[in-house]
């Protein structure tokens, strides 16, 4: 894997492809788990994992997979690696174990990690799979932890169970408050980011005006040195 | 009693869409039209009925005797995938005209986390027991399917309220970003918090 395909593979799943603010994937997890930082980066991390591990099986069995019956074979892969997360923080992290509860096995029906294995591991060789799974995992867990934090200062006045002042609008900690601030999140991800594809696309622009008229500019030049020389 | 009380837990207090954030994928996705709406609810429902009498009696019976329960999420995704399959092919047979009105929901429920979340859910009888102060070891089949069919019938009231609500939404004017996505969680979150009456309930 070159230097080049890395880079692209990582702009793409932290920001271009953002899998929870650009393709809005795996919105249950988000909503339901996001109310504090902690539990945040818990959820985030263990899909990261799972995607990075799934991705990479995937992308070794791609060629023995039959076609017909990829999604099931697909699903059983993502079911061990989940499996194997949860009797991992069972035993070692409990706390986040009790505090994710139900979510924890619902990442198998996680839409994040179905797609990229279906749109990008059963078509790329393994380590560039691999490398999606860690950004496209990074990008969720960004994403799913700038949510918590947003909401845990606002509904709980703490980080990470820290208390910061006696201030918290309990309306943040609730679904309700999940529902608004991912709405609000996204509109404003969304403007930023149209703001800076403009700034990009006016650069190209300016750029391209730019080499066209130096090409004009050397063919005007052209005839005339000719001339010179002739001259001459 | 028993009865009435997992009726208004299962539909109002813990309410799948608003309160416990399942099944949002399908709650955004399939709530442009009333009609539409309508027939994703009832799949649903059916789905995690029948989701219920099935895996329920697989964990509790079968699993836990033979202590293989770790493997309960590889078992319950495949016996859901199977049921949702055969559920689609008995209903093209028998009933062509209930295919036609939510035929095209059903291939999406096996992914939509609602009916997962139920058998994950029922499944643990101990907890279930504490919520409806039963005695040890009186949960049962009825009682899991009973939840799992108002489970869906709160997902249903959700979905349609949505779609009612979002036929009068989707046409105002306003900024572009804000529109679409941002305008319709705002508007979710207006029902979650009229949905939040529920959670002071005593039961």
């Amino acid at each position: 894997m070159t230097g080049q395909k890395f880079k692209e593979i990582a702009k793409n799943g932290v920001l271009v492809n953002n899998p929870t603010f650009r393709l809005v994937l795996g919105t249950c997890p988000t909503l339901a788990i996001s109310s504090s930082v902690f539990n945040s980066l818990g959820m985030g991390l263990a899909v990261t994992f799972i995607l990075i591990c799934s991705n990479a099986i995937i992308s070794a069995l791609r060629k023995v997979i039959p076609n017909e019956v990829r999604i099931p074979a697909f699903i059983l892969i993502i079911a061990t690696f989940v499996t194997v997360v949860r009797m991992f923080l069972y035993k070692y992290v409990p706390a986040l174990y009790t505090s994710l509860g139900v979510f924890l096995p619902l990442i198998v029906v996680n839409c994040i990690i179905l797609g990229r294995a279906e749109s990008f591991a059963s078509k790329n060789p393994v380590l560039d799979s691999a490398a999606d799974g860690l950004f496209t995992g990074l990008g969720f867990t960004l994403a799913i932890t700038l949510m918590g934090l947003i909401r845990e200062v606002l509904g709980a006045g703490s980080i990470l169970g820290y208390k910061l002042w006696d201030f918290s609008i309990d309306f943040f900690g609730n679904t309700a408050g999940a529902f608004l601030v991912y709405g609000l999140m996204i509109a404003g991800f969304n403007a930023l980011y149209e703001k800076f594809e403009n700034k990009r696309k006016r650069k190209n622009y300016i750029e391209e005006m730019q080499a066209s008229s130096l090409a004009i500019q050397a063919k005007e030049n052209e005839p005339a040195s000719n001339a010179d020389v002739k001259e001459a | 009693m028993t009865a009435f009380l997992i009726i208004i837990v299962a539909a109002f207090i813990n309410n799948a869409v608003l309160v416990q954030c399942y099944g949002i994928c399908p709650f955004l996705g399939v709530s442009k039209k009333m009609g539409n709406a309508l027939g994703m609810g009832l799949a649903v429902t059916l789905v995690m009925a029948i989701t219920c009498l099935v895996t329920f009696p697989i964990y509790n019976y079968v699993l836990i005797p033979l202590g293989i329960e770790y493997l309960e999420i590889i078992v319950f995704i495949f016996v859901i995938a199977a049921l949702v399959q055969m559920l689609e092919k008995v209903i093209k047979k028998f009933m062509p005209p209930l295919y036609n009105a939510m035929g095209i929901y059903l291939p999406l429920i096996t992914t939509n986390c609602a009916v997962l979340g139920v058998a994950e859910t029922v499944m643990d009888t101990t907890a279930m027991e504490t919520i409806f102060h039963l005695a040890e070891g009186s949960f049962h089949v009825g009682h899991a399917v009973l939840y799992g069919i108002f489970l869906g019938l709160g997902f249903t009231l959700a979905i349609c309220l949505m779609a009612g609500l979002r036929e009068k939404v989707d046409n105002l004017e306003m900024n572009k970003h804000l529109k679409g996505f941002t305008i319709t969680m705002a508007t979710a979150s207006f029902m979650a918090m009229a949905f939040y009456v529920f959670a002071l309930v005593q039961i």
